[in-house]
C-alpha cells in the first residue's frame, strides 16, 4: 500500500490552547480510514490541520508533497476536499450553484457537467432540489449536498467530519452505503470523523483512535472492533 | 396630470443614478458587513479622470471605457492597500478608515483639479430626447439599466460571478473548494467601484464638477440601499427608482427644492426605525 497521506508529529493549537499534540498516522491509496474519539479529543482540528484551516506545526506529506502551512485555497486545489464540521453549506445559493461551486477549480467543463448529474445520481432528493435555495433543505439533503459538493472537486482525498451528524439511522446508512460505493468507484479515499463507531468501523478498513490530541491506538479495522478497549469505550458492549 | 409624468420621469433618471451607486454600497456590504462611506468620493474622482481625459482630447466614449476600467483598478488596489490590513479589526476600525479614504480622496481632488465647479459633457445626441425627457435623463437611463443588466448577468450567470457570491456570503466553505477569497474581495471592490465611476459620469452634468459633487447624491444612494434592503442587489436599484422619484414629486410639488435632500434623511431614519430590513433584505435572526 503506498501512502496517499503521511502526517508526522502534527500539533496545531487555538490561541495559547495546544489542541494536537503530535499526531501521527498515514492513509493508503483507495483506503477509508476512520479517526474516532471522544468529544474534544482533537478530531475536527485534525482534519482542519491537514486543511491549514488553523495554525500547525509537524510534517503533512499528500501525495508526496508537504502541505504543512499552505493555504486552504492551494490544498483544496490538490485534490483534498473536505466536508467540514456544520456542513458549511452555501445557504443563499441553489443546490445546483453549491455543485458548481465545489468544482471550481477544476477546468474540464464536460467532466464537471457529467459529475453534477453522477452526483444527482448518487442522491436524487438532490436533483429534485436543484433550483431551490439549499438552506432550505432538510439536514439530511443538506449533509448529501455537503458530500456532493466536495465529491465535485474530483478530490483524491475527501476528508468526512461527522457526516451522520443529526441524521435518521436509516438516513446514515444509505449515506454510508453510497460513500461505499464511491470508493469503490472512483477510488476515492476517505478520512472519516466519526461519532457513530460501530458504522465508521464497518465502513472503514484502516482506524486510529485519538485521545486528548494524540493517537493512542491505529490498525485495521478489523484490528480495532477486536480490541477490548475500543470496544468498550466506542462500541458499548 | 402632465406636470406629475415630467417630474416622475426625470426622477426615474436621477434615480437610475442614486441606484447604481446603491448596488454599489451593497456589493461592498455584502463582503464587509459595512457601509462605505467613501463611494461616492470613489466616483467622484473617476470623473475627474473622465474629466481630465475628455480635456486631453480623448473622445467620450473612450474615456468612459478607459474610466471605468481605471477606476476598476484603483478599487481593486484600495481594497488591497487600504482595507486587507483591517479586514479583522473591529468595526469601528474600519469605519474610521472609510471615512479617511473619504477625506483624503476628496482633497486630493480638490488639491489636484481646484474647487471651482466644473461643467461636465453629456455624450448623448438631441436625438435621444422624447417629450417628457431630456436627451441626458434618457441616456442615462439606458446606460444604467445596460450597467445593471450586465452586472446581473455577470453574477448570475458566470463561474466567476458565482465564486463572488459564494467568497462574500461564506468564507470558509469558499476556501475548501478552492476559490481564492482574498482576491474576490478586491475583484468586489474593484466592479463597486467602476459602477460608481459610471454613475459619477451620469450625474455630472446634472450637478456639475466638483469635490463635493456626491455628499448628496450617497445621501439618496444610502437611502435607496436602506429602503431596497442593504444586503439585497435588486432591492437597491428598486430602491434607487424610488427614491428618484418620490425625491421629485415632493420637491417639485409638497416641500420645495431646497429641502430636497430632507427626503433622503427622513427615509434613511424612517426605514431604520419601521423596517431595518427594507423591502428585500433578509431579516438576521441570531440564536443566543
Amino acid at each position: 500500500m503506498t501512502a496517499l497521506l503521511e502526517v508526522a508529529d502534527l500539533r496545531a493549537s487555538y490561541g495559547a490552547t495546544r489542541v494536537l499534540h503530535g499526531i501521527e498516522f498515514s492513509l493508503g491509496e483507495r483506503s477509508i480510514t476512520a479517526v474516532l474519539g471522544a468529544n474534544g479529543a482533537g478530531k475536527t482540528t485534525t482534519l482542519r490541520a491537514l486543511c491549514g484551516m488553523v495554525r500547525t506545526e509537524g510534517e503533512i506529506r499528500f501525495a508526496g508533497q508537504r502541505i504543512a502551512g499552505r493555504r486552504t485555497e492551494d490544498i483544496a486545489r490538490l485534490g483534498i476536499a473536505h466536508v467540514p464540521d456544520g456542513r458549511g453549506t452555501f445557504l443563499y445559493l441553489t443546490t445546483e450553484e453549491n455543485l458548481r461551486l465545489g468544482a471550481y477549480a477544476r477546468k474540464d467543463k464536460r467532466a464537471v457537467a457529467r459529475d453534477v448529474e453522477r452526483m444527482y445520481a448518487y442522491f436524487p432528493r438532490l436533483k429534485e432540489r436543484r433550483r431551490q435555495q439549499a438552506g432550505t433543505l432538510s439536514g439530511g439533503e443538506q449533509q448529501m449536498l455537503a458530500v456532493s459538493r466536495a465529491l465535485m472537486l474530483a478530490p483524491k482525498l475527501l476528508l468526512l467530519d461527522e457526516p451522520s451528524f443529526g441524521l435518521a439511522p436509516l438516513v446514515v446508512r444509505e449515506l454510508f452505503g453510497i460513500l461505499r460505493a464511491i470508493n469503490a468507484e472512483s477510488g476515492v479515499s476517505m478520512l472519516l470523523v466519526e461519532q457513530n463507531a460501530a458504522m465508521a468501523l464497518e465502513l472503514a478498513d484502516h482506524a486510529c483512535v485519538i485521545e486528548t490530541g494524540r493517537v493512542v491506538i491505529a490498525g485495521t479495522a478489523a484490528e480495532l472492533k477486536r480490541d477490548d478497549g475500543v470496544r468498550r469505550a466506542y462500541l458499548g458492549y | 396630470m402632465e406636470a406629475v409624468l415630467l417630474q416622475v420621469l426625470a426622477g426615474l433618471a436621477t434615480g437610475g443614478i442614486y441606484a447604481s451607486l446603491a448596488l454599489a454600497l451593497v456589493m461592498i456590504y455584502q463582503a464587509t458587513h459595512l457601509v462605505n462611506f467613501a463611494q461616492g468620493e470613489m466616483a467622484m474622482f473617476a470623473t475627474y479622470i473622465a474629466w481630465s481625459l475628455v480635456n486631453a482630447g480623448v473622445g467620450y466614449w473612450p474615456a468612459f471605457l478607459l474610466t471605468v476600467l481605471i477606476a476598476f483598478v484603483l478599487g481593486v488596489l484600495i481594497e488591497r492597500v487600504v482595507i486587507r490590513p483591517v479586514e479583522n479589526a473591529p468595526v469601528l476600525a474600519v469605519v474610521v478608515v472609510f471615512i479617511g479614504l473619504l477625506v483624503i480622496l476628496n482633497s486630493v481632488a480638490g488639491w489636484i483639479f481646484t474647487y471651482t465647479i466644473k461643467s461636465f459633457p453629456s455624450p448623448f445626441p438631441p436625438a435621444l430626447g422624447i417629450r417628457y425627457m431630456s436627451p441626458h435623463q434618457v441616456g442615462a437611463l439606458l446606460v444604467t439599466l445596460i450597467v445593471l443588466a450586465l452586472l446581473y448577468l455577470f453574477f448570475r450567470f458566470t463561474p466567476l460571478g458565482l465564486a463572488m457570491r459564494a467568497a462574500a456570503q461564506n468564507p470558509v466553505s469558499s476556501r475548501l473548494v478552492g476559490i481564492r477569497v482574498g482576491w474576490m474581495l478586491a475583484l468586489g471592490w474593484g466592479l463597486a467601484a467602476a459602477v460608481g465611476a459610471v454613475a459619477g459620469m451620469m450625474v455630472a452634468p446634472i450637478v456639475y464638477l466638483d469635490p463635493n459633487m456626491m455628499s448628496g447624491i450617497l445621501l439618496y444612494a444610502f437611502a435607496a440601499a436602506l429602503l431596497g434592503g442593504i444586503d439585497s442587489p435588486g432591492g437597491a436599484v428598486v430602491g434607487g427608482l424610488v427614491v428618484g422619484v418620490l425625491e421629485n414629486l415632493l420637491g417639485a410639488f409638497v416641500i420645495g427644492n431646497e429641502l430636497k435632500l430632507v427626503v433622503a434623511l427622513v427615509l434613511i431614519v424612517g426605514v431604520l426605525l419601521v423596517r431595518p430590513s427594507g423591502f428585500f433584505g433578509s431579516v438576521q435572526v441570531s440564536r443566543v
